[in-house]
Formats: structure tokens, C-alpha cells, sequence
């Protein structure tokens, strides 16, 4: 497919990274040549030096046959614009990048219809969203939900002592019953597609499919249950830190964040009438300690920093704060943040990327079943999607014992009627089901492809 | 540098001559010529063998082509390139040293056409179809043609396409570097066919076209006869003078015709100015030398001729310009400087770059008079970056400086001045025939060994717009100190 991404910052070129590694032909923009004469060293991709909201550049461009418009620029007006002008020249989808956080979902859900969006990015919201999943449930390293939140995928790391360590996983199953599926591995650089036999090592990171209460049950098993945050301290008023507080205020959580500029704390006041609102330098170790960090559940650090987010963890950890999150966003600091052991780790452009990979996956296949969601796991490595079964299909009605797999994939759940099922080798696919693949080859485009 | 992926490109590289060399031999083939069967053969025997060994061998870690990488395998792989499509020359028989040659293979490659036979006439239909050959490959680039070929080889191939494309600066004309490649190709390709249905029409002989249309198509000039083209109707001499400047021309205009933007395709400054010197050195000499001619038909078709085969590089002739008066034969000098346009198949400093640094003298006026102007350069309607104004009037400051070292060596040579000034400057630029002793009707035989290889090296840096040879003997050497 053609695409065309306009704003080449770090939204801009992940996205830019995830569309060249599947296989599109990318056109970038951008106002700075110098940007644009980097990535095109390294990737394999046309620039246009210029303005996504001129029309001219837009034509130099061939909008008209564009797939794909992204609009990630800083600029949200220059994005919902450019979207507009892209889709009335011709452009088949566009995606526009939308940070304001004084747009409320009512003005989203508008402007998208008004100006004929297909999907308005929030980063910050996304991000805030992946933060607030774990919140509610600390013991995971990260969560992310299927199916308007039936079914949720959870990143856990066992510490060295679990006691799953040395068990393979139909021991498990037998030993801790309920409904879950353990779907993949990670051991140090390693990925695996577990089967039963698979045996799990302590310091292992596993992920683990299942409902909502079935999660809570067999962590109740483990002894892993954690009480759910009550108390959160968030350093940096972020766009981030004012989604999170939002959603965190709506269900009752107290929260208190720490800002330098006074500025920037009267405008969290004002959009945040319920939290405390502190103006002081959240690095300093004292001011923290005095604002109460010790009786804190949680722990979030949102600076514009990546490094004062990574050390400001270091130090919650140290002083031995329950849940510790912080927001990085390069990737090479969040690998080697994660090897020193910081293993609650949000990126905002990540979670957006998401968003839009599984979005084109779905538009590159023409037929029958849908992605609906995408997420990446395990370090980007292992990808979990979700399908809607809308047409025939020759896996359908077949066991899944019957069913030859493509290696490294693996059928992780059906939803049925709102009816959730962890299946086992009896269990088919039926027309109409939402369907969990889980792949450590990122190739598929739809359903059929599972098969060998 | 990722040594392993120099190593593994340059193996394909030579993997792709091998199957190149099978064309000739099909030829042979076709005119029964058994003494060229094993001429052919066994360098591409070789070949597959050499290449399919370096590619065993590499087995790279990483794909990636960083910058240095781009150079080095750009240098070598046109260099070995040039080494064995040598051999077929040797084992036939027909040029008996190997200096000689290596030297008509450069100077086919290359796409100079510049050429050491005394008597062409004698050589076999295999051996000429080799030698045009080399042009038609030579002239869209080798590594284009691999990269057009090889699924997606290397994320970064970009700097390969950069050190072998030609002009300042490489624009793609689709996302995909691969699509890029085989879009060139195919509009070469096409032309290529269109100029061989124009002039089997126009009662040339099949083999004949065939070679002719590979010397235009490359912008190079080896040709069946002594006296190149003048043997030829003029119906055939209009018919290669157009299309020598259609070959000189950015390909991305054609590109643009193809995808029917002609607006664009026409805005295009650099073909304005090559369209407007060619007009104007025709004029010019179609005056000057009318004299010579019966009328002013022949005049005109003999400067047009010239011109065109000069401006873009081939350098076909259908007449004895030696013979011309000083002017006419100075305008010719003036145009091997100039060369083609930039993303074409031809030589010299490209006429872009001479647009930039016309633009560049005017500003330096304007700032000498008002020292606080701020002025933008624009090519194309689209404001030129600094660092590419700098790089061009870099390159020309380069390019004058080898011209000068190669003219100082060459002059060791018991020839007057102009020959060996026109001899390097040909060279140089991949134009072929120079004046006086390397006239259109001379050749490079009377040259020494020693200043054949370096008119080769003049070529090979020529072709390659300098930088590539230079940087990869730089790290060559050292990779080599740092290893003592």
C-alpha cells in the first residue's frame, strides 16, 4: 500500500519504522530537510520536503494515490487540516495525530466525523490508558485488553522464587485450575510459543490470556495479589499525567503530582480540580520524601525526561514503593533500563504505533476476516491480534487438534456471544467468533493465514 | 564498515557478469564463430565461480550499507567488472595484450567508448556485441541493474545508488529503491528498443542497429566502422543525434511523462539549459563551418551531429572534426566539459551542475555589492540546500584539480599538448574521440602501457564522479595502517 506520513518525529518515524518493515511503499514529509535526508540514509523511503497542509505539496505527493495519510506532526490544527485537505484530494484513509488535551472525547468524536478521519492518535492518551491497566493491576509489567476489555492479555515477570519456576505448563494447568492460557515466553533474548511441555524458569516473563476474573483467581493462587493502588504520586505534568489523573480521579484514586513550573501547576489545577497539585522539582530526593513518597502505592514518572524518568524509578524502587511506572520513550534506554530491572516501562509512541499497524494490517487484507486489535509484546517480538470471523473460511468449524498451525502461533481465545473461551483441541471456530491469534511471526494479515 | 556485505555484493555483482558474458556467446552462436565459444565461456565459468565463492563466503551478520560501504562496493565492483570482461578480448585473440583490453572494457563500461583498435572491422559479431555490450550495461549502472534484480537486498542500498547514480543529489522516483531500479531499467530498456525499431526502419542492418542503438543508449560510441556513423544515411545520422540527446536527459522527466505530469516534466531547469546549448553550439558551428560543407543542410546535420554526440558524451562521429577551424573545435572542448544531465546516462561535470554554479557566481555578485543580501538558490522552483551548493562547487574544484593531475602525467607522453589535453579531458568526461592524434579518426594504440592504465583510472573516476575511487583506496589503505 502507498502511504504517505507527514511529521517526522518520534510518532512520526516509528510509524515511518513499523510501515517500511511491512513491506509499504512510505512517502515522508516533513519541514526539515535535514530530518528527511537522515532517514532516508536509513530507510527505503521518498521525502518531500514541505507542508502537509499545502495542497501543492500535497498533489507532489500523488495524494490521490495515497492509501494511507498519517498526520503526525506537533501541530494538531496542521494535522487535522492536512487530513481534511488529503481526503478530499483523494488520499483513502487518514489518520490524524491529536495531543490537546482540553479536547474531550465528545469534541473528538466529532471533529473525526466532521472532517472525515478514519483514526484520531492521542499518544498521551493511549499511553495514559496502557498506565491506568496497570494500576489496577500492579503485579503485571504491562496489560492490554481484547474485545472491549472481555478478555486481557497480561505481561508478568516471575521473580526468581515464583512458584511456577521449574513447572511446565500442563502441571500448572492441573495444579492451578482456572480459566487462562499461558501464550508466550520470553527468556532473556528468546522468544517462545509455549506448548504444554514447556517448562518455565524463574526470571522468565510470561504472558497470560484470560477474563478479567479468572486473572484475579489464579493470581489469588500464586499469592501474587497485590491490593489495587490507592494512592498515586505522578512526577511531571505531562499530557500523559493529565489523562492518567483523569482516568484515575474517575475511579476514586487519589493523586498528587509534582511539577516544576508554576505555570504548568495552574494548569493542571484547572483541568484537575480533584488532585493535589505540587510546584517543586520532583528530582529532589527530599521534596519526595516529604510529599509522602513512602505511603505512596504507586509511583509514575512522566517527565519530558527519559533519563530523570529511568533514575527517578531507581530511586522509588530503592525506597520501596509497591508499583513503580515510568514513561520512556527511546528504545534503546527502555532495553537497557529493563536489563538494570526496571520492568514497568510505558512508551506513548509504541502504544500509538499499535494503533495504526494493526489498522493497515486490516486495510491490506481484502477479505473476509478482520484484525481488530494489534498489540505488541515481549519487546515488540510477539504480536497478539484479535479477528472478527465475517465470512467463510476453511478453518472454520474444524478442531483445532485437526487444524495443521503455522510454527510459533497459537490460537489463545474465542469470544462467542460475549462468551469467553480459553479453547482446547475440541474447540472450533465458528462464523461470527472474535478470535485471539498470538504469532511470533508478524506476518499475518488475516485469519487464514494461521494455517501452515 | 560492514566488510562482509561489501564482500557479498561485490560476489553478486561478479555473479551478474557471468550471466551478462552468456549474451555474447549467444551471438557467437547465431554466426557460427567457434573461435569465440571458449572466449566467452570460460570467463563466465570463471566468474560464477569467483562470485559464487565471495557470496559463500560472506555470509554477513548485518545487511546494513553504511555510507563508506556504498563507495567501496561501487569502486570494486565496477573495477573487477572491468577485469574480467577484459578476458574475452585476450582469449579470442582479438587484442593480444590484456592492458589493451582491460582498457576497451573500461572504456566500454564506462560508457566512453574510447578505443585502442586500429581496424574495427575485423573484429568477430561476438566480440562487438561484447564491447557495445558493456555500454548499454554501463550506462544505467550495474549495481541499478543488481539492486532492479535482487529482492530487497539491503535496507540502506541507497548509498550504493548514490555513489553510482550521477549528479549532486539522487532523487528516487517511487518509495521503493527496488521499484526505482526497475523503473530506470524499463524506460531505458524501452527507449533503447524504440531507437533499434527507428533504425532497422530507416534500413540499418539488424546487427548493425543492435550496436548502434546499445553505443546511443549508454552514451557511448563503439561502433562497427572506422569512421563511426558517416557512413550511415543522414535519415540515420537525425535519428542517433536525437536520441544521443534523448539518452542525456534526466530520466526522472521521463518519468513524469510516463505518469502524464508534463507540467512538471517541463519545469525542469537543467533540461532547458542542455536543450539551450546544444541550440546554440549548433548555430554557432553550423556557421562557422559551412564553409567545408555543400549547403546549409549538411552543415547543420554535421554540427547538430557533433554536438549532440559531444554534449551527451557518446561520441559517435560522422565527420573529421579535427578538421574543423579553431572555433568550432574549441566550442566541442568547452562541451566535454559540460557533459549531459544529471540522472542520465551520460558523463562530464553535468549540466546542473553548471546551472548551481551559474547561480552561485550571480549570487556571490549580489552579496559582493550588497554585503547583507539574503538570497536562496533555486533549481526547479524548489529552494537548493546549502549543503548541496557547497558540495557542487566542491566537486567542480575536484574535478578541475584530477583533470589537471592526470594532464600533468599524461604530458610524460611524446604528444603534442591537444592531444593529450583532449585525450584526458575525453577520458575523463566518457566521451571517447578527442582532436589531432586521438581524433575521431585516430585512436588510444599509440599510447604506453602505463598511460593506459591511467586513462582507464581516468575513466573508471569519471564515470563514477570521483569520489567512490579516491575513498575506496583511502580506506583501503587505512584499514590496512590500522591493521599494522
Amino acid at each position: 500500500m502507498n502511504i504517505l506520513i507527514t511529521g517526522c518525529g518520534k510518532i512520526g518515524t516509528t510509524i515511518l519504522d513499523d510501515m517500511v518493515n511491512e513491506g509499504h511503499n512510505v512517502i515522508i514529509m516533513d519541514e526539515n530537510q535535514s530530518v528527511l535526508t537522515s532517514l532516508t540514509d536509513i530507510y527505503d523511503v521518498m521525502s518531500i520536503c514541505g507542508n502537509g497542509a499545502n495542497c501543492n505539496t500535497l498533489k507532489e505527493a500523488g495524494i490521490d494515490n495515497i492509501d494511507v495519510y498519517v498526520a503526525a506532526t506537533g501541530s494538531d490544527e496542521t494535522n487535522m487540516l492536512s487530513c481534511f485537505l488529503a481526503k478530499r484530494m483523494g488520499a483513502k484513509h487518514t489518520i490524524a495525530r491529536v495531543k490537546n488535551p482540553s479536547f474531550s472525547e465528545r469534541d473528538i468524536k466529532f471533529m473525526k466525523q466532521q472532517l472525515d478521519i478514519s483514526i484520531i492518535l492521542n499518544p498521551e492518551h493511549l499511553a495514559a490508558g496502557d498506565l491506568f491497566d496497570i494500576l489496577k493491576l500492579p503485579e503485571a509489567v504491562k496489560v492490554e485488553q481484547f474485545s472491549r476489555r472481555n478478555f486481557q492479555l497480561i505481561e508478568l515477570k516471575l521473580k526468581p522464587n515464583s512458584l511456577l519456576s521449574g513447572m511446565n505448563l500442563m502441571e500448572i494447568r492441573s495444579k492451578y485450575a482456572a480459566e487462562y492460557l499461558i501464550c508466550a515466553v520470553q527468556r532473556d533474548d528468546s522468544i517462545f510459543i509455549p506448548n504444554g511441555k514447556f517448562v518455565l524458569h524463574g526470571g522468565d516473563k510470561i504472558g497470560i490470556i484470560a477474563k478479567d476474573t479468572e486473572i484475579q483467581k489464579f493470581f489469588s493462587y500464586l499469592g501474587l495479589i497485590k491490593k489495587q493502588a490507592k494512592k498515586v504520586m505522578i512526577i511531571g505534568g505531562s499530557r500523559t499525567a493529565i489523562h492518567l489523573a483523569q482516568l484515575l480521579l474517575g475511579i476514586g484514586i487519589s493523586v498528587k503530582i509534582i511539577d516544576k513550573s508554576d505555570k504548568k501547576c495552574r494548569e493542571l489545577c484547572d483541568l484537575l480540580p480533584k488532585a493535589t497539585v505540587i510546584c517543586g522539582d520532583g528530582t529532589e530526593h527530599e521534596l519526595l520524601l516529604e510529599e509522602g513518597l513512602l505511603n505512596q502505592d504507586a509511583f509514575v514518572t512522566l517527565t519530558g525526561v527519559d533519563e530523570e524518568n529511568i533514575l527517578l524509578s531507581f530511586f522509588a524502587g530503592s525506597q520501596n514503593v509497591p508499583t513503580v511506572l515510568s514513561k520512556v520513550n527511546s528504545d534503546q534506554l527502555s532495553m537497557l533500563a529493563e536489563k538494570l530491572g526496571l520492568d514497568r516501562l510505558v512508551s506513548p509512541k509504541r502504544a500509538t504505533t499499535d494503533v495504526v499497524l494493526a489498522y493497515v494490517r486490516a486495510l491490506s487484507n481484502s477479505r473476509g476476516s478482520n484484525i481488530e486489535t494489534l498489540y505488541q509484546l515481549m519487546d515488540d517480538k510477539v504480536e497478539a491480534m484479535e479477528f472478527i470471523v465475517k465470512s467463510e473460511n476453511k478453518l472454520l468449524g474444524v478442531p483445532l487438534k485437526n487444524l495443521k498451525l503455522r510454527k510459533d502461533t497459537l490460537v489463545a481465545g474465542i469470544i462467542r456471544d460475549r462468551r469467553t473461551i480459553i479453547p482446547g483441541g475440541n474447540d472450533c471456530i465458528l462464523y461470527g467468533d472474535r478470535v485471539v491469534i498470538i504469532s511470533a511471526d508478524k506476518k499475518l494479515k488475516e485469519l487464514s493465514d494461521v494455517l501452515a | 564498515m560492514n566488510k562482509r556485505m561489501i564482500i557479498e555484493m561485490t560476489g553478486q555483482i561478479v555473479r551478474l557478469e557471468s550471466i551478462l558474458l552468456l549474451l555474447p556467446f549467444i551471438v557467437a552462436i547465431i554466426y557460427g564463430e567457434q573461435n569465440c565459444y571458449i572466449a566467452f565461456i570460460a570467463p563466465s565459468v570463471i566468474s560464477f565461480a569467483v562470485g559464487s565463492l565471495m557470496v559463500l563466503y560472506a555470509k554477513p551478520k548485518s545487511k546494513v550499507i553504511y555510507a563508506p560501504d556504498g563507495f567501496v562496493i561501487t569502486a570494486l565492483a565496477w573495477t573487477l567488472l572491468s577485469l574480467i570482461g577484459a578476458l574475452p578480448f585476450v582469449i579470442s585473440g582479438e587484442i593480444k595484450s590484456y592492458t589493451d583490453a582491460f582498457f576497451e572494457t573500461v572504456s566500454g563500461f564506462t560508457t566512453t567508448g574510447a578505443s585502442i583498435l586500429n581496424n574495427v572491422e575485423v573484429l568477430s559479431h561476438a566480440t562487438l556485441f561484447w564491447r557495445s555490450f558493456t555500454h548499454f550495461i554501463g550506462g544505467m549502472g550495474v549495481l541499478v541493474l543488481l539492486i532492479a534484480i535482487l529482492p530487497s537486498s539491503s535496507v540502506r542500498s541507497i548509498h550504493i545508488l548514490r555513489a553510482e547514480v550521477p549528479g549532486p543529489t539522487m532523487g528516487k522516483l517511487v518509495p521503493k529503491m527496488r521499484s526505482t531500479s526497475m523503473l530506470l531499467y524499463i524506460i531505458y530498456s524501452g527507449l533503447t528498443l524504440l531507437l533499434f525499431i527507428f533504425l532497422v526502419a530507416g534500413g540499418m542492418p539488424v546487427f548493425d542497429s543492435i550496436i548502434h542503438a546499445f553505443g546511443t543508449a549508454g552514451t557511448g560510441g563503439f561502433g562497427l566502422k572506422s569512421d563511426s556513423i558517416g557512413g550511415y544515411s543522414p535519415y540515420l545520422q537525425w535519428v542517433i543525434a536525437i536520441f544521443m540527446i534523448l539518452f542525456g536527459v534526466n530520466f526522472n522527466v521521463y518519468y513524469l511523462i510516463l505518469l502524464k505530469k508534463f507540467k512538471s516534466a517541463i519545469k525542469n531547469n537543467e533540461l532547458w539549459a542542455y536543450l539551450g546549448i546544444i541550440t546554440l553550439s549548433t548555430i554557432l558551428i553550423t556557421v562557422n563551418v559551412s564553409p567545408m560543407y555543400n549547403g546549409l543542410g549538411e552543415s547543420l546535420r554535421q554540427s547538430f551531429f557533433q554536438v549532440t554526440s559531444i554534449i551527451s558524451t557518446t561520441g559517435f562521429a560522422t565527420t573529421n572534426f579535427d578538421l574543423w577551424p579553431v572555433f568550432s573545435k574549441t566550442i566541442l572542448i568547452l562541451l566535454m566539459f559540460s557533459g549531459a544531465c544529471a540522472g542520465s546516462t551520460g558523463g562530464g561535470l553535468k549540466v546542473s551542475r553548471l546551472v548551481l554554479l551559474y547561480k552561485l557566481i550571480k549570487r556571490s555578485f549580489k552579496t559582493m555589492l550588497h554585503p547583507r543580501s539574503v538570497e536562496v538558490i533555486k533549481l526547479d522552483n524548489k529552494t537548493v540546500d546549502e549543503t548541496t551548493l557547497q558540495s557542487v562547487s566542491v566537486y567542480f574544484a575536484l574535478y578541475m584539480l584530477c583533470v589537471a593531475t592526470f594532464l600533468l602525467i599524461i604530458c610524460i607522453e611524446p604528444f603534442d599538448f591537444l592531444t593529450n589535453f583532449s585525450a584526458v579531458v575525453s577520458c575523463f568526461n566518457n566521451i571517447g574521440p578527442g582532436l589531432s592524434q586521438v581524433g575521431p579518426t585516430c585512436n588510444f594504440s599509440e599510447y604506453s602501457v602505463f598511460s593506459k592504465w591511467l586513462l582507464s583510472l581516468a575513466m573508471l573516476m569519471g564515470r563514477l564522479e570521483i569520489y567512490p575511487i579516491i575513498l575506496a583506496t583511502q580506506l583501503f589503505f587505512s584499514e590496512r595502517k590500522s591493521k599494522v
